[in-house]
């Protein structure tokens, strides 16, 4: 167990190296972030209403087309450095890889929402500290979701020709009741209305990450294999 | 250590290996030798349990490499073409990276020693995306020789390597042997060939032509056979 | 060569069945009082996403069943499968379309049942998209099988938001017959329109995983 949790653990390690040393994808996330910021209010014109009536929409929105970026490329440090053999090789539970390059993803991903929602408060004029415990439940709850199933996808694309196109195709779709659930969530949260409304919500999302999870770990193996 | 029999390998209709078979002990060290394109790297690879034949079986120290790769797996350690280097770490973050994911001892102690080993340890703190070719081969060779496989693989280790670095190889490689461990590397550099290995090989259309030890032979000898071979196959 | 006469067998009484409930829906069945005629696409529109759903299962199992035992006869009845529950998702949405609307003015809405189905319809197109873009037998065999299960499992999971969030957003309009008492001779049509597409569905899943049986065995 303890193995298992070093080697998940030297994974997150090197990837968070890597990351914070090159800066690459995780400035050009936020840049991206701040872009989508000003096409939502272009897009929706300046009536403060609609803007807020499509707040917690715009803010999962943002939240996955910015994973979509990072989620893609999670294993082409691997593809570029030409070590995807030298993973395959290395013994034990490949499964401790993806646990590894999970926890990676859900720092970088929450790294950029916590980015993105201040952003959204400034920009949008939104009173986020009042309503902040909740809501890092929801984004967490929904970012595990994201992350689970990118992940495993993100090890199948990497070595795909089509890749850029591919993943999307294959994420969005499968994430839609992740993106109801956070989404309504959200709205519940921002009206200030106690979480306990979300309930069934958060109850679904706990379901869908354990669902996911569980069928992360248990396939992985057979993604990452020769 | 490796027991391969009647491999056969096919990409869609082109046959690379046909009914090859090779048997490798323990402390032997083999030289593949043959033409680019001969099926040197898809042979390292199945070896490798990173592809598998077509048909044939293999065995890796008494495992069925075929049914069960995650057991022979760590018994075996490869270089390959690329030299899977994380450019962003340094030499040292590297090898304890590969060191911890296989599980093993990850003091710094150890890995400066691997780095000494081949002659990196003056860069030890240096990203590895200021080395050159040849310094990034030989983390690599570091990286597999610290986990003390018992089958070691290297597809044309001699690229990059200076006369400095020849020599660190031929000191890992003896090292190695002397401990048990076999090894098998393909080359297309003749002279190398000789220098190190017990055994040489011919690869030439699909199949092992010649399988010799190497004392009975000399440099002449070799080239002639070599070019006999690889002749007649067009190659 | 492999004994043709059963299938055939099938493809006649999948044939049979389809004649039968062709009448059944249209003749046999009554005329519905509120919706006219045209209500009677139910008895296309509800056997083809049950079958659709029957299709998704067989591909759960078969994606299973191959990631156990590495036997490409199981991909090839997972992707056939799949391949086919596009198909009767695809005919799910036209119909669902075509019945709504002249029942609601309009050619979509976002309903609970035709938004669980069109999601599901992108999800599997998904599935063949990967199987498109791999090209050696035994890495596209896996990943399929990979996504083919986390696709059959994220259903439940994709009805229950869509359920719920379409409750929280609209007063449901309605789709399909009422919960006003079915009466039995459109409940005795409908299931003979259901195993009559089941039928189909068998037939064309078998031959479709013979031809691809058979392009494989000719590329070798």
């Amino acid at each position: 167990m303890i193995a298992y949790a070093r080697r998940a653990f030297i994974v997150l390690w090197k990837d968070w190296l890597i990351e914070r040393r090159s800066k690459s994808s995780l400035n050009a996330v936020v840049f991206f972030a701040l872009i989508l910021l000003f096409l939502f209010q272009f897009a929706l014109g300046p009536d403060r209403e609609r803007l807020h009536a499509a707040l917690p929409g715009l803010l999962w929105l943002g939240f996955v087309l910015a994973g979509l970026l990072g989620l893609g490329g999670v294993f082409l440090v691997e593809r570029d450095n030409d070590c995807w053999e030298g993973l395959l090789l290395a013994p034990g539970d490949k499964s401790a890889i993806y646990v590894g390059k999970l926890a990676a993803n859900l720092v970088l991903m929450t790294l950029v929402e916590a980015v993105i929602l201040a952003l959204f408060g400034v920009f949008y004029g939104i009173d986020l500290y009042a309503v902040l415990a909740p809501l890092a439940a929801v984004v967490v709850l929904g970012t595990i979701g994201i992350a689970a199933v990118g992940t495993l996808f993100g090890a199948m694309t990497a070595q795909v020709r089509s890749r850029e196109l591919l993943f999307p195709v294959l994420l969005l779709p499968m994430q839609v009741p992740v993106l109801l659930a956070t989404v309504s969530a959200t709205e519940v949260v921002l009206a200030g209305r106690p979480l306990a409304e979300a309930a069934a919500w958060l109850t679904l999302l706990a379901v869908a990450d354990t669902v996911y999870l569980a069928i992360g770990l248990l396939t992985f193996e057979f993604v990452f294999d020769a | 250590m490796i027991a391969a029999t009647r491999l056969r390998k096919r990409f869609g209709a082109a046959v690379v290996l046909d009914d090859l078979s090779l048997s490798v002990g323990s402390g032997e060290c083999v030289a593949l030798l043959g033409p680019n394109g001969a099926g040197k790297t898809t042979l390292l690879r199945i070896l490798a349990t990173l592809t598998r034949p077509s048909s044939g079986s293999l065995a890796i120290g008494g495992i069925d490499a075929l049914a069960r790769p995650e057991a022979a797996r760590p018994l075996i350690g490869m270089v390959g073409h690329g030299s899977c280097v994380y450019e962003d770490l340094t030499a040292i973050e590297n090898l304890r990276f590969w060191t911890a994911l296989s599980g093993q001892d990850a003091s710094p102690i150890r890995l400066r020693g691997a780095l000494q080993e081949v002659g990196l340890e003056g860069v030890a703190a240096e990203r590895a995306r200021t080395f050159s070719a040849g310094m990034k081969r030989r983390l690599a060779l570091a990286r597999v020789v610290l986990a003390r496989p018992r089958l070691l693989l290297l597809d044309e280790p001699i690229t990059g390597l200076d006369r400095q670095g020849r020599k660190w190889l031929e000191a890992l490689v003896l090292g190695l042997r002397t401990g048990g461990t076999a090894v098998v590397f393909a080359t297309h550099n003749l002279g190398s060939g000789l220098d190190l290995a017990s055994r040489v090989a011919i690869l030439s259309e699909g199949r092992l032509a010649m399988d010799r030890p190497a004392q009975e032979l000399s440099g002449e000898d070799l080239r002639a056979m070599y070019d006999s071979v690889t002749e007649g196959a067009g190659g | 060569m492999p004994d043709r006469s059963p299938r055939v067998i099938l493809g006649w009484l999948a044939g049979l069945a389809l004649l039968a409930g062709l009448g059944a829906g249209f003749g046999y069945a009554p005329r519905e009082d509120i919706q006219g005629n045209v209500q009677r696409i139910m008895y296309l529109h509800v056997p083809a996403v049950l079958t659709a759903y029957l299709a998704f299962v067989v591909t759960l199992v078969a994606s299973a069943a191959y990631l156990g035992t590495k036997r490409l006869g199981w991909d090839r009845l997972a992707a056939g499968a799949a391949e086919l529950g596009v198909l009767f998702m695809g005919i799910t949405l036209l119909s669902g379309s075509i019945w709504g609307k002249p029942t609601w003015g309009t050619w979509w809405t976002w309903d609970a049942r035709l938004t669980s189905t069109a999601v599901l319809f992108l999800v599997y197109v998904g599935y063949l998209l990967l199987r498109a873009a791999v090209e050696e037998p035994e890495r596209r065999a896996r990943y399929a099988a990979v996504v083919g299960i986390l696709a059959a499992a994220n259903i439940p999971i994709v009805h229950f938001s869509v359920k719920w969030w379409r409750a929280l957003h609209q007063p449901s309009t309605i789709l399909g017959p009422q919960p006003a008492p079915i009466a039995p001779s459109i409940k005795l049509a409908l299931f003979v329109n259901v195993i009559a597409f089941a039928l189909l569905f068998v037939y064309l899943l078998t031959s479709r995983v013979e031809v691809a049986r058979l392009e494989e065995e000719a590329a070798r």
